[in-house]
């Protein structure tokens, strides 16, 4: 792959790019503005994610991508495709082997280390965007540090459902200081944040990155009479058996049959290559996928 | 039994090999050369460069091909290739009142100096489907004029003369780019023109109507529109001086608004600018609108609350590629979220039916 430099932006973007990489990593939770590019994949299917990777890589490096916890699903294809033609890095399915991981919508369920870094995608980096739809108003939000709008929200939340009815891109407070959108992951991985490895979000359409460096505080925002609670399925997967992975629930009949499985489909494969069998599972078999 | 999902590369290729023969079309039919859609539909390919930021006709016309008419898409294709080009420089400003008019017209002044030319217009056509292009024919020679050999003034450039229109300030910032830095607003007057002489046409239209039918509305005259080719000049610092890089065609028009004065103004005409690559009619009146639209604060005019005076609303939301890639990007599997949904409803329904039980008992 001549025809593009490596891992496809040039040198200048890049440096652009790490520049706001850099800016994020040293003020947690703050939206650096970038000059994202445009991406020869569309705006909304992961080109923020995809430039702080190009930006990230090196020609040693081992990637993973992911989409809903899943490396085949069709989107994390044609990323991973991506950086195998015009990066020529290897590329794995297994977390443990990856130096970098694209994610759109999840946190592996294998706790990352320090020399790993998890690259988010996100749509909408702003959390108060629902709230307030102008980003001159919520950039001066934040500057402010007001986020009572957002408190009011919840509050508005509890007193209307008896519950907070947030259950995806559940906001979190990073570092005692900005307020910041996880992108869109379940609230079940939300804990999973204060982590090792560093943490990285591109928003291309948006034009923004932020990011929590290792070990960084990262608060789920809630109340003390109604503490958050990251939930799942209450149910094990029944391929594996796992009662602390997240679950996605798949329809099986007409009739609304339906099983439940780990949407990482790396720790669902690693255990029941292990010999974990779930309830409606068969014991591994190498080429059964 | 359920088995994981697995075989999204293979249909991946698979679907790929299926959308390019659905795009060559039955091959009892000749495929259509790059040379047939530059010439023949040549108005998409003007289209294609404008909301494309690229000046280049054969390959505007290779998207267009490669996107099978998908206007959005073929402007998709040309965006993202032109980030891969190096960027050698700026030229200069381009010089309208030496252009080439192939037409030009006012809406202000019966006659002026340079003359109505109306051009190649559909403006005057009965739009009745021509069926005697269903079979092929040859075209009657278009009779043929003298050629103007001196450069046509702007219309504007009268009202200027008698103080009646507002003027410009004249300054040599470097203005800011689009492609280069991040949006950050308020935006000043050159980025906002950058954003709409990109931006969907469809879109600007519509903001450009909603002013005429009230929203913000600011009655615009067409003083002048005018079509046709102008030079690119280029300093090349090893010369020291200018010299041409080539020739584009484009689309001017300079609205003239009516005033009546604000607290900071004077009454006079205001202007309003549209400047689109190719023959762009359409696009660049919208965009003069829209132009005239937003600069309500540097004139002291009112904030009406209309769509078209928001510039974060404007700008944000003019770009075709960010919209379609972000509208279409829910096909993505949303599986976890939805998951997540699934249970938090599930949970407050169960909470709910139980209040409504007790309340019942």
């Amino acid at each position: 792959m001549s025809d593009y430099n490596f891992a496809y932006l040039d040198e200048q973007t890049k440096r652009m790019i790490r520049r706001a990489i850099l800016k994020g990593l040293a003020i947690p939770g703050y939206q650096v503005p970038f000059a994202s590019r445009e991406m020869p994949m569309p705006y909304g299917w992961g080109t923020g994610g995809v430039q702080v990777s190009a930006a990230t890589l090196t020609p040693d490096d081992t990637m993973k991508v992911i989409d809903q916890g899943a490396d085949d699903t069709t989107n994390a294809v044609s990323i991973r495709k991506f950086f195998e033609k015009t990066a020529g890095v290897a590329t794995t399915e297994e977390t443990a082997e990856a130096s970098v991981i694209q994610t759109r919508h999840r946190i592996p369920e294998e706790p990352l280390r320090e020399d790993q870094i998890l690259v988010y995608q996100v749509p909408i980096p702003e959390p108060l965007r629902f709230l307030e739809p102008s980003e001159v108003e919520t950039r001066k939000m934040h500057s402010l540090e007001e986020y009572g709008l957002m408190h009011v929200k919840l509050y508005e939340d509890i007193s209307r459902h008896g519950a907070i009815a947030t259950s995806y891109a559940y906001p979190v407070k990073v570092e005692g200081r900005y307020v910041m959108d996880p992108s869109p992951i379940p609230k079940f991985d939300n804990p999973k944040m204060e982590m090792a490895a560093i943490q990285l979000f591109g928003a291309g359409r948006e034009q923004r990155i932020y990011a929590v460096p290792p070990y960084t505080q990262v608060v789920s925002l809630d109340f003390d009479d109604y503490p958050f609670e990251a939930t799942k399925a209450d149910a094990a997967c029944d391929l594996c058996g796992a009662e602390d992975s997240y679950l996605d629930e798949v329809i099986m009949d007409d009739a609304g049959g339906r099983m439940f499985v780990c949407s990482d489909t790396d720790y669902c494969c690693s255990r029941r290559k292990a010999g974990f069998v779930g309830a409606k599972g068969t014991a591994f078999e190498e080429d059964a996928a | 039994m359920y088995v994981a999902v697995k075989g999204g590369e293979r249909a991946i290729d698979n679907a790929h090999a299926w959308l390019a023969e659905e795009r060559r079309g039955s091959l009892d039919v000749a495929e259509l050369s790059i040379a047939q859609i530059r010439e023949q539909l040549a108005l998409a390919v003007n289209r294609v460069m404008a909301e494309g930021s690229l000046y280049d006709p054969d390959l505007a016309a290779l998207a267009i091909k490669q996107a099978r008419g998908d206007m959005i898409e073929a402007i998709f294709l040309i965006r993202a290739y032109r980030t891969t080009l190096p960027r050698f420089g700026y030229s200069n400003p381009i010089d309208t009142a030496d252009m080439a008019c192939d037409r030009r017209i006012s809406a202000t002044f019966k006659d002026a100096p340079g003359g109505q030319v109306l051009g190649p217009t559909f403006d005057y056509t009965h739009r009745l489907l021509d069926f005697a292009l269903a079979a092929e024919g040859e075209v009657p020679e278009a009779p043929q004029g003298q050629a103007r050999t001196e450069p046509t003034p702007h219309i504007t450039g009268f009202l200027n003369r008698e103080g009646l229109i507002q003027t410009e300030d004249e300054n040599d910032d470097v203005p800011g780019d689009l492609t280069r830095e991040p949006l950050e607003l308020p935006a000043d007057r050159a980025l906002r023109l950058q954003s709409l002489t990109r931006g969907d046409e469809g879109f600007v239209l519509g903001m450009a109507y909603s002013t005429q039918r009230g929203y913000a509305r600011n009655h615009a005259f067409v003083g002048e529109l005018r079509i046709g080719k102008v030079e690119v000049e280029m300093d090349i610092p090893e010369l020291g001086f200018a010299i041409d890089i080539g020739e584009i065609e484009v689309t001017e028009c300079e609205t003239v608004n009516q005033f009546a004065g604000s607290k900071t103004e004077p009454p006079q005409f205001t202007r309003g600018y549209g400047l689109v690559f190719g023959q762009s009619e359409r696009k660049s009146i919208s965009m003069a609108l829209v132009d005239r639209a937003l600069r309500w604060k540097e004139l002291g005019e009112d904030n009406m609350g209309a769509p078209a005076q928001d510039e974060e609303f404007v700008l944000y939301h003019s770009d075709n590629i960010q919209a379609t890639g972000f509208l279409e990007h829910i096909k993505l599997p949303h599986y976890v979220d939805f998951q997540s949904e699934l249970e938090l409803i599930r949970k407050l329904r169960r909470e709910a039916m139980g209040e409504v039980q007790e309340a019942a008992e």
